[in-house]
């Protein structure tokens, strides 16, 4: 299986990660990319059958604690940093 | 006073012999003397800090109760939140950020007394190796101007180095405390994974990244580790380690340590006079009764390739959250979310950041999911597993921090390859999730060398322990930069 990242699939990666590129960015990203991407297939060779990914090192699960009530954010605080907003709201871009 | 060491600073105020508003007041001297050149700091809080000092000098003289770091100072790194001062990132996307809380190690710093001096420049969202991916700009290693300082904690290790703090935290998500404390000859060190809280730690790689002290001396790295470490109920990700960090355990004995020392952390990219340099060193070890042996851990070969692939998917899921509309900058866009959305993104986000978003994305998607980042987890299992045994036969792991030492700005800036080369070395801890530290271990033409000390889950102190016998022979902390 071969891969390559072309200048149509890094646009494709942008729009799917709402992150606009102009086209200088398109182009130098492809390139700059593509030599990354192929040093990644040195994965292909690592013998891993039967072994688990490790999604965390410590193998931690279900980390639970009481549910007892603290103190919160007042809605002035969680509000501050919205550049945005109206009365108690956070304003948002519409959506359709 | 520059000079004196934490631990001696903090003693120093405690019994009265010095105010904490002297201490605060000649270290921001210094940074006014020598930042100019450095560009370490990129924002202050002196008016806090000397309110700080002052309400210490009063308990002081009231002969009050006072904390390990008493009047001490430290430089933080700008991805730590300090209630209701501008955190960044070195991000324009994070412009005006101010915090609603402290991070459970701002907490812990002020329970104990020190001083909060700043925020120390880094990579944008620590995504680097030299601290240039920077909305800041550049910072200049205090030993020479015209090379990087390491990264991406590059402003709170060029801070220390330039005396301009006598302690630091940084983070290290694939080596960004170790990679910059190598550069600029001081002790750093990231703690086993779950060891430090990360509650209040911008987030870049989730399961990769620990807070750690960066300071001169192996001593003072140790104290303040002992203060951050420890399980945090807002971090379900911390654990309680068999026993607590206990800095009494740091004595620089190395009798019958028994060191690994495995050839693939000596490879093609390693410069020979930085092998030549970390050797000398393990000789020395030798001499003092430790016993080496060369080792291999062929999974090594994949640990690059396996960190990059983890690290950058982290990043793009981690950083969707800067949309505009919550936190930190918005741009002046017209049309609907989307358009917003991708707009503020494109504006916000410096180059490195937007390729890591751009790969991280491509390995998350369907199709590549199982060869990219499925297959990056599996080696992360192997390259564990490797270290767990190799620490069975061995109690430290010794190699190079940095295959070279520092280079020039602008050198890689423009071929991230060959800047993520520059890791390989030190993401292999991160993915096995160990500690490790780097201590200074020597010189090449005026520029510093590291050395790398990794040991087991939580034995911080077993790695510490090696690195104090190398700083008490080699004494390198008395060599300072000549910026001035």
């Amino acid at each position: 299986m071969e891969e390559k990242l072309t200048e149509e699939l890094v646009k494709h990666l942008a729009w799917l990660a709402r992150l606009e590129l102009d086209e200088a960015e398109v182009k130098s990203f492809t390139e700059q990319l593509s030599k990354v991407l192929d040093y990644f297939k040195i994965l292909d060779e690592a013998e891993t059958e039967g072994i688990e990914p490790a999604f965390n090192v410590l193998e931690l699960s279900n980390v639970m604690r009481e549910d007892e009530p603290g103190p919160t954010l007042s809605p002035e605080e969680a509000l501050a940093n919205a550049p945005l907003k109206e009365g108690e709201y956070i304003e948002a871009p519409r959506m359709v | 006073m520059l000079r004196l060491r934490a631990v001696e600073l903090a003693r120093m105020v405690r019994e009265g012999e010095v105010k904490a508003e002297e201490v605060i007041e000649a270290f921001y001297e210094r940074v006014a003397k020598v930042d100019g050149k450095v560009r370490a700091f990129v924002r202050l809080i002196k008016e806090r800090a000397l309110e700080e000092a002052r309400r210490i000098d009063q308990t002081v003289a009231k002969r009050g109760r006072l904390g390990k770091l008493a009047g001490v100072p430290i430089a933080i790194k700008d991805n730590i939140c300090i209630k209701g001062v501008e955190v960044t990132c070195a991000s324009k996307i994070l412009a005006g950020y101010r915090p609603p809380y402290d991070a459970t190690v701002v907490a812990r710093i002020k329970a104990e007394d020190g001083i909060i001096m700043g925020l120390t420049n880094m990579d944008e969202f620590a995504m680097g190796s030299s601290t240039e991916n920077s909305a800041y700009g550049p910072t200049r290693n205090p030993w020479s101007l015209d090379r990087v300082p390491g990264g991406s904690s590059g402003g709170s290790a060029a801070a220390v180095a330039a005396r301009m703090a006598p302690l630091a935290l940084g983070s290290d998500t694939g080596g960004s405390i170790r990679c910059p404390a190598a550069f600029c000859s001081i002790v750093g060190l990231k703690p086993t994974y779950g060891h430090v809280s990360r509650y209040g730690l911008i987030a870049y790689a989730c399961s990769l990244e620990q807070i750690g002290p960066m300071a001169r001396t192996v001593e003072d790295c140790a104290l303040l580790l002992s203060i951050i470490a420890g399980r945090d109920p807002k971090d379900s990700t911390t654990a309680n380690p068999p026993r607590p960090f206990n800095l009494s355990e740091v004595k620089g004995e190395v009798k019958g340590v028994r060191i690994a020392v495995p050839k693939e952390l000596f490879g093609e990219g390693t410069e020979p006079r930085v092998a030549e340099e970390v050797w000398k060193a393990i000789h020395l070890l030798e001499e003092l009764g430790a016993k080496y042996e060369e080792v291999s851990m062929p999974s090594l070969k994949y640990a690059l390739a396996a960190y990059y692939v983890i690290a950058m998917s982290e990043a793009s899921s981690n950083l969707a959250r800067y949309d505009g509309v919550r936190y930190g900058f918005r741009a002046n866009a017209e049309g609907d979310w989307s358009k917003v959305y991708s707009k503020t993104r494109e504006e916000g986000f410096g180059p490195e950041v937007k390729r890591r978003i751009i790969l991280g994305t491509f390995a998350l998607s369907a199709g590549y999911y199982g060869r990219y980042y499925l297959k990056a987890l599996k080696v992360r299992s192997l390259i564990r597993n490797e270290y767990l045994s190799m620490l069975k036969k061995f109690d430290v792991i010794i190699s190079p921090t940095m295959p070279t030492p520092p280079f020039e700005i602008g050198e890689k800036v423009e071929d991230p390859l060959s800047m993520y080369m520059m890791d390989v070395d030190t993401v292999p801890v991160n993915l096995a999730g160990v500690p490790a530290v780097s201590v200074p271990c020597g010189f090449i033409d005026g520029l510093p060398v590291g050395l790398q000390v990794a040991g087991r889950f939580f034995e911080e102190a077993a790695i510490l322990n090696v690195a104090l016998a190398i700083e008490t022979e080699l004494k390198l902390y008395s060599k300072e930069p000549e910026v001035a």
